[in-house]
């Protein structure tokens, strides 16, 4: 079986992460937080740990401020909920997944303004076109890391210098690049990012999380739940302390557990070498399909400037019929379609028929590209 | 009067965040049920050299760990 559907979860996991969580469960089963007990502050170290080893991986010094969630459309609906209000303005782009368009819509109908910029049909963004759209006022700035459909690295850095000149905070979507791009978040101007686990970092489904910058005023964030948090418990109020203030109810320590292994063995191999990894693969994917007459290619045809990613279509043949044959025929496993990101689809002219996404991972090799591109050859030309 | 100091914290995660500062900086640390004389929100403490009191409040305060309190065990 050949996996190549790494951009919606990464798979197989390292079996370090098994071992984490089992260990967790067997051995650390206390709740984090809530006991004075061994158990409890067993579990809250491991849960602290992990913390800080986000914190580290996106260069902010302060772990307090990594708040733990379910994935990363949790943290951005925490972004987008809890500091947008009627009247405000957000910006964002045409290349956005619905974890950031659907919260977006809905705040729209609340009274909040709500900007895309186009992006190229390569789904890049050019800074030029941030910088003649974004007013001044703007309360948020809410980019893509890369989108999930061409992969495409935006140049967030110079967004972020010019969000941050019209007086706007930050958001970046890393769902598609925490663990295999390096993110430092000053040295990029991020104000907030969001993460997911299940992916880059090779964790579990069920983590992620939010990383407030030190430039955002947390007390101006509004929590999306409120509830227990093992502190400061005499009060019926909403503690501000962080990370409490954002993390009510029974944390996942067994996920983050998980998520603590998967990063550890992310770092092992180094964020850069798996970014040169993946990258061989990608230009393999790319220049393979593109020999192929009749495949059309999606986005920057630069690896370095993409996720290990390669969204194509084939004239004449329906994108669901492909990925058909590619898992029963030749145990292939891709995602077709519209990824969620029916704004993606309009930008690069896919909508609505979508595209065939193939997603190599850390462990992917080379062979396993070779005999994906002689499936697909098989396929268009029988 | 033993010699022990604990620090009381608000947080689960402030005291983890000082117990592995504290310990970075070679003081000995560790965190122990919070004493019952002491009402605090978090349900451990983190009991230190109480000679160190106040290199251990300025090395929290000024990584802006927010504190509960600060007293020496009796």
């Amino acid at each position: 079986m050949i996996y190549l559907d790494n951009a919606a979860t990464s798979w197989p996991k390292p079996p370090e992460v098994v071992k984490a969580m089992a260990e967790f469960l067997e051995r650390l089963g206390g709740n984090p937080g809530r006991s004075g007990h061994q158990l409890s502050v067993a579990a809250g170290r491991v849960v602290y740990e992990v913390r800080e080893a986000i914190a580290e991986l996106f260069r902010v010094s302060d772990p307090l401020r990594v708040i733990f969630a379910q994935n990363a459309t949790h943290a951005i609906n925490l972004a987008l909920r809890g500091l947008l209000r009627p009247g405000d303005r957000v910006v964002t782009t045409s290349v956005e997944h619905n974890a950031v368009m659907r919260p977006l819509r809905a705040l729209e109908r609340e009274g909040v303004r709500v900007t895309q910029i186009p992006c190229g049909s390569d789904g890049w963004l050019d800074p030029e076109d941030a910088s003649r759209t974004i007013p001044p006022g703007t309360r948020l700035v809410a980019v893509t890391h890369a989108n999930n459909v061409t992969g495409t690295l935006m140049p967030v850095a110079d967004i972020a210098a010019t969000a941050h000149a019209a007086g706007a905070l930050v958001l970046v979507d890393a769902a598609q690049t925490a663990g295999v791009v390096p993110i430092d978040m000053p040295g990029l101007g991020i104000d907030l990012l969001a993460f997911t686990g299940h992916k880059g970092l090779c964790g579990p489904p069920g983590t992620g999380g939010l990383v407030l910058g030190a430039g955002v005023d947390a007390r101006a964030v509004r929590p999306l739940m409120r509830g227990g948090t093992g502190s400061r418990s005499g009060s019926e109020e909403q503690p501000e302390d962080l990370p409490d203030k954002f993390e009510s109810g029974t944390p996942n320590g067994v996920g983050i557990a998980g998520l603590g292994a998967g990063l550890q063995f992310v770092q092992g191999r180094g964020v850069p070498a798996v970014r040169e990894h993946e990258m061989t693969l990608t230009r393999l994917l790319i220049d393979g399909l593109r020999a192929i007459p009749g495949v059309r290619v999606y986005g920057t045809m630069d690896p370095a400037r993409c996720t290990a990613l390669a969204s194509f279509t084939v004239e004449g043949l329906l994108v669901s019929e492909i990925g058909y044959r590619l898992d029963e025929e030749f145990w292939i496993l891709t995602r077709v379609g519209l990824h969620c990101a029916p704004a993606v689809h309009r930008t690069i002219g896919t909508f609505p028929k979508g595209t065939v996404r193939l997603a190599p991972g850390i462990f992917t090799t080379a062979a396993e590209i070779q005999t994906t591109l002689q499936a697909i050859r098989q396929i268009v030309r029988p | 009067m033993s010699d022990f100091g604990v620090v009381l914290f608000h947080t689960t995660s402030a005291a983890l965040r000082a117990e592995k500062m504290i310990r970075k900086a070679g003081f000995p640390g560790k965190l122990i049920p919070t004493p019952r004389q002491y009402s605090s929100d978090c349900g451990f403490a983190l009991r230190f050299d109480w000679t160190l009191a106040e290199r251990v409040r300025e090395m929290l305060t000024g990584a802006s760990v927010e504190i509960a309190g600060l007293h020496p065990l009796s």
